[in-house]
């Protein structure tokens, strides 16, 4: 079965073709390719919302704060 | 002392980043979503310790890296569910086809040694120095370095045998077969 058709922006994967030896330094392009995966990849964690009991949990620690002050 | 309405603002800002870093380290949305809130409590039952002036950010991050290498230590006997349960939850929100994308990735990078990983995901998807880096993961610079090189090099093992072995020269059908099925 097919999927939807994908839609590649640019980021051509060639690593096989690119890849050192065994133990070698890779190549600029393959480090170019998986930086950008890995940047795509998290900017798309960091705009997920977050949890709101986070917040709630910022907010209550902070009130208690308050009146410790006071 | 700094005022705890701005520390708040502070801390909210970074939550984003925080949580992406929890994901990516631990590969699964409700595991992370514990690291980060443990995080939380510990940094503001903690908040005397921070100094002002320096790196808000850096500080949580070192807190939660902290969290998950000492959890990791008492988790490491469990079998992880590695490919399964974290992607499908992940990005529910992202494009059909970046999510084949970023799963097939992210199983990539929790293949890698832990110190691979986060000294990879500090530098190059969260934007820290190497200088930082090495802060948070309390270790040397060059160490950091090594790392990360280290790291990127076996991603593209990882990602190449997948690639020419399993998936063929057409690598994009090929990862939506396998991305269906899951294995």
């Amino acid at each position: 079965m097919k999927g939807p058709k994908p839609v590649s922006p640019g980021s051509k994967m060639n690593i096989a073709d690119s890849l050192p030896g065994s133990n070698g330094t890779l190549g600029r392009d393959v480090q170019d390719v998986i930086g950008e995966q890995l940047r795509a990849m998290y900017n798309d964690l960091v705009n997920q919302a977050v949890p709101d009991r986070f917040t709630e949990l910022l907010q209550r620690l902070d009130k208690r704060d308050d009146e410790g002050k006071h | 002392m700094v005022t705890e309405a701005s520390m708040r603002e502070n801390i909210l800002a970074t939550l984003p980043r925080l949580r992406a870093f929890a994901i990516s380290l631990s590969g699964k949305v409700d595991r992370a979503d514990d690291l980060v809130q443990e995080t939380l409590v510990r940094a503001l039952t903690n908040i005397n310790l921070f100094e002002p002036g320096t790196n808000l950010q850096a500080w949580l991050f070192t807190i939660l890296r902290n969290q998950f290498r000492s959890e990791y230590r008492k988790r490491r006997r469990e079998v992880e569910d590695v490919d399964g349960r974290f992607a499908e939850s992940l990005t529910t929100r992202a494009e059909q086809h970046s999510r084949l994308e970023f799963q097939e990735f992210l199983q990539a990078l929790t293949k890698l040694p832990t110190d691979q990983r986060e000294a990879l995901i500090l530098v190059g998807a969260s934007g820290f120095s190497y200088e930082e880096a090495a802060q948070i993961c309390g270790c040397a610079v060059g160490t950091v370095k090594s790392r990360v090189n280290r790291a990127r090099v076996r991603l593209a093992e990882i990602l190449s045998i997948e690639s020419a072995d399993d998936l063929g020269p057409d690598r994009e059908t090929q990862a939506i077969v396998t991305g269906a099925s899951s294995r």
